[in-house]
């Protein structure tokens, strides 16, 4: 397969930016930021890498919501649900032979299960719109206070305890087996890499399954589901699979984010935990990939400079954030500014079709 | 003399349970019922109506003035969100949601920063009453009443009033009740704000016997949730026997398995509940009709 062949199935009508200029500019954000780390001390480049770990709950969000056109409130749930995956997996077989890998694997396949269990409830029994929001919010609220509960030394699997509300802690980060002795991703530069590394297979993946006839259906599903049916397509089966491939990146953001950091609480469920990722993708712009990747990471990093002067005074701004977005710029600040340049001349071109027929 | 003393309480638990979910999902139903809309900030106005009666109470009103006060507040609140924000966005359903869940943020972070993350509550009143073995707060009594009573109370709003009546048109044909000179956007602003001002009720109700913590509202918007989402779109036949029939799950679940194992239930009940009627209760009785 050729360069272009392959060029060609990343683009396409599904994604913002195409052509030389844009992918100019993606070679050279890329390279920064592979280079970056040469520039920037350990501590610096593992705060990187923890944004980095948000980034694919966010794309998996983008997928189900902003092309699926499904109001998938429960993210966090699956977050949830494969950071204590990993973490009893883990503290339950250890590190050694790259058990953390396969503990990786095994976290997100469980989160992605669970999709598959909850999707077929609610896209099988066709609900659609608001009441999945609704419904897939309260799994994952439920979720929380039963996690929030699990306090007493009876709750434990293995040698794992759940701890309640305080969360489990103490398990291994991810450890890659190597000649001459294993790599600990410590939230270093090593770690960054491999995120880095992987949210840039994850996004062109992505941009190539959105491009694909799949990514086509399910457009064609959110803009309207009964024309899609008609056609012939069971809208349900694309539906569900949108639904476990985001869910199956969220899982991947909950396994990181516990290795990352060696902690996973139960308010990383909560509601608050589960509007973040819908102001990422909302503020940034549902309906494309690079959008909402943009938005995810600057959003990620005002959110932290906002909370050195208090995290309560973050939280408010980010409410008034996506207020203002879904009032104002409905289709997302990053998407709109990405769009401006084509506007100005499709505007003067209406422009003068109007005043030709005029 | 025991059976019946048993078969007291269990009616007691039920009663207990429907009442927190009626209480819970009808200003959430209203709102949805009239504009297709969840109000994720419902947790937040019932915050704000239980926040004002507690502030009311202990500024020396009554109690039952004090949440009629809480209820006020939270509808004036729910008018003005309104007027800024959700009016805009009537052409756009699901945007509405994600509006409102800023919102919600907003003002549960907003009361935490200006109220601090605790306040000091008012006591539950009215006692305890024995019968048969068995003890009944007296004020939860009192809350099954009022939730019955409610129910009666918007029964004959929306059918006798002459606002009632404009209101079903509205939800029914909205440019139909425009053109015969109804002004929708007046019935939408008050009818969120009704929707509001239950929620303010419902917090004032339940404040006495709650914690006063500014995510308080999070202990009652999974069941208004699922209330809503089974009953459906309509609140007399939906969330009433939806809570009927959840409140027999759920209170059979928590006198078995404890509190969360009863919330854990509705939430399985529910999931499978919409597997077979996706339209919920109101949508299948009215397919029935029609």
């Amino acid at each position: 397969m050729s360069f272009a062949r392959l060029i060609s199935r990343i683009e396409g009508p599904q994604t913002l930016g195409r052509g030389p200029a844009f992918w100019g500019g993606f070679a050279v954000v890329l390279a920064a930021a592979y280079g970056y780390p040469l520039l920037a001390d350990g501590y610096t480049v593992g705060n990187t890498a923890y944004f980095l770990t948000w980034t694919f709950m966010a794309l998996g969000l983008c997928l189900i919501w902003g092309y699926g056109g499904v109001l998938s409130f429960g993210q966090t749930a699956f977050f949830g649900m494969a950071g204590y995956g990993y973490g009893v997996l883990t503290l339950n077989f250890g590190e050694a032979y790259g058990f953390t890998l396969l503990a990786l694997v095994l976290a997100v396949a469980a989160a992605a299960l669970l999709a598959v269990v909850l999707g077929y409830f609610l896209f099988f029994g066709r609900i659609s719109g608001v009441f999945l929001g609704i419904v897939t919010l309260s799994v994952t609220l439920v979720f929380e206070r039963f996690m929030a509960q699990t306090a007493g030394p009876e709750w434990r699997i293995g040698a794992a305890r759940l701890n309640g509300f305080n969360g489990m802690s103490g398990m291994p980060p991810l450890t890659v087996p190597w000649f001459g002795g294993d790599i600990v991703l410590f939230p270093d530069v090593a770690l960054y890499y491999v995120l880095l590394t992987l949210l840039l297979v994850v996004y062109l993946a992505l941009r190539i399954l959105v491009n694909s006839r799949f990514g086509n259906v399910l457009v064609a599903i959110r803009e309207n589901p009964e024309r899609a049916e008609m056609l012939g397509y069971d809208i349900r089966r694309y539906q569900l699979g949108a639904f476990v491939i985001g869910a199956a990146l969220a899982g991947l953001s909950g396994v990181l984010y516990t290795s990352w950091g060696q902690y996973i609480t139960p308010s990383s469920m909560g509601i608050t935990a589960a509007a973040l990722p819908i102001i990422w993708v909302a503020v940034g712009g549902r309906s494309d990939l690079t959008a909402t990747l943009v938005g995810t990471l600057a959003i990620l990093a005002l959110f932290q400079a906002l909370t050195i002067h208090g995290s309560q005074y973050a939280l408010v701004v980010m409410g008034a954030l996506l207020v203002v977005t879904v009032l104002a710029a409905p289709e997302g600040i990053v998407t709109a500014l990405l769009k401006l340049p084509g506007r100005f001349g499709r505007r003067s071109a209406v422009r003068a079709i109007t005043e030709a027929e005029g | 003399m025991d059976v019946l003393g048993a078969v007291a309480a269990s009616l007691f638990q039920f009663g207990d349970t429907f009442a927190f979910l009626v209480l819970s999902a009808s200003g959430l139903a209203i709102i949805f019922g009239m504009m297709g809309v969840i109000n994720l900030a419902h947790g937040e106005f019932i915050m704000c109506g239980a926040y004002v009666t507690v502030l009311a109470s202990r500024a020396g009103l009554p109690l039952p003035a004090a949440i009629l006060a809480g209820a006020l507040a939270a509808g004036l609140a729910g008018m003005v969100v309104e007027r800024l924000v959700v009016r805009h966005l009537y052409s756009r359903p699901l945007d509405t949601i994600v509006a409102t869940w800023g919102i919600s943020l907003i003002a549960s972070q907003g009361t935490l920063i200006l109220m601090g993350s605790t306040m000091q509550g008012v006591g539950t009143p009215l006692g305890s009453l024995e019968v048969g073995g068995y003890h009944y707060s007296g004020y939860r009594l009192v809350l099954i009443a009022v939730a019955l009573a409610l129910l009666l109370a918007l029964y004959l709003f929306f059918n006798r009033t002459r606002f009632g009546v404009l209101a079903r048109a509205t939800i029914q044909v909205p440019h139909m009740a425009e053109a015969l000179g109804v002004d929708t956007r007046r019935v939408y602003s008050l009818t969120f704000g009704l929707g509001a001002a239950l929620a303010g009720l419902t917090g004032g109700l339940y404040a006495p016997t709650m914690t006063m913590v500014p995510t308080m509202g999070a202990t009652f918007i999974v069941e208004a949730f699922v209330t809503v989402v089974v009953g459906g779109a309509d609140v007399f036949l939906g969330t009433a026997p939806a809570a009927a029939v959840l409140g027999v799950v759920k209170a059979g679940l928590t006198a078995g398995y404890g509190q969360l194992f009863g919330q854990i239930g509705l939430l399985v009940a529910v999931i499978g509940f919409i597997r077979m009627l996706p339209k919920g209760i109101s949508g299948f009785i009215l397919r029935e009709r029609a």
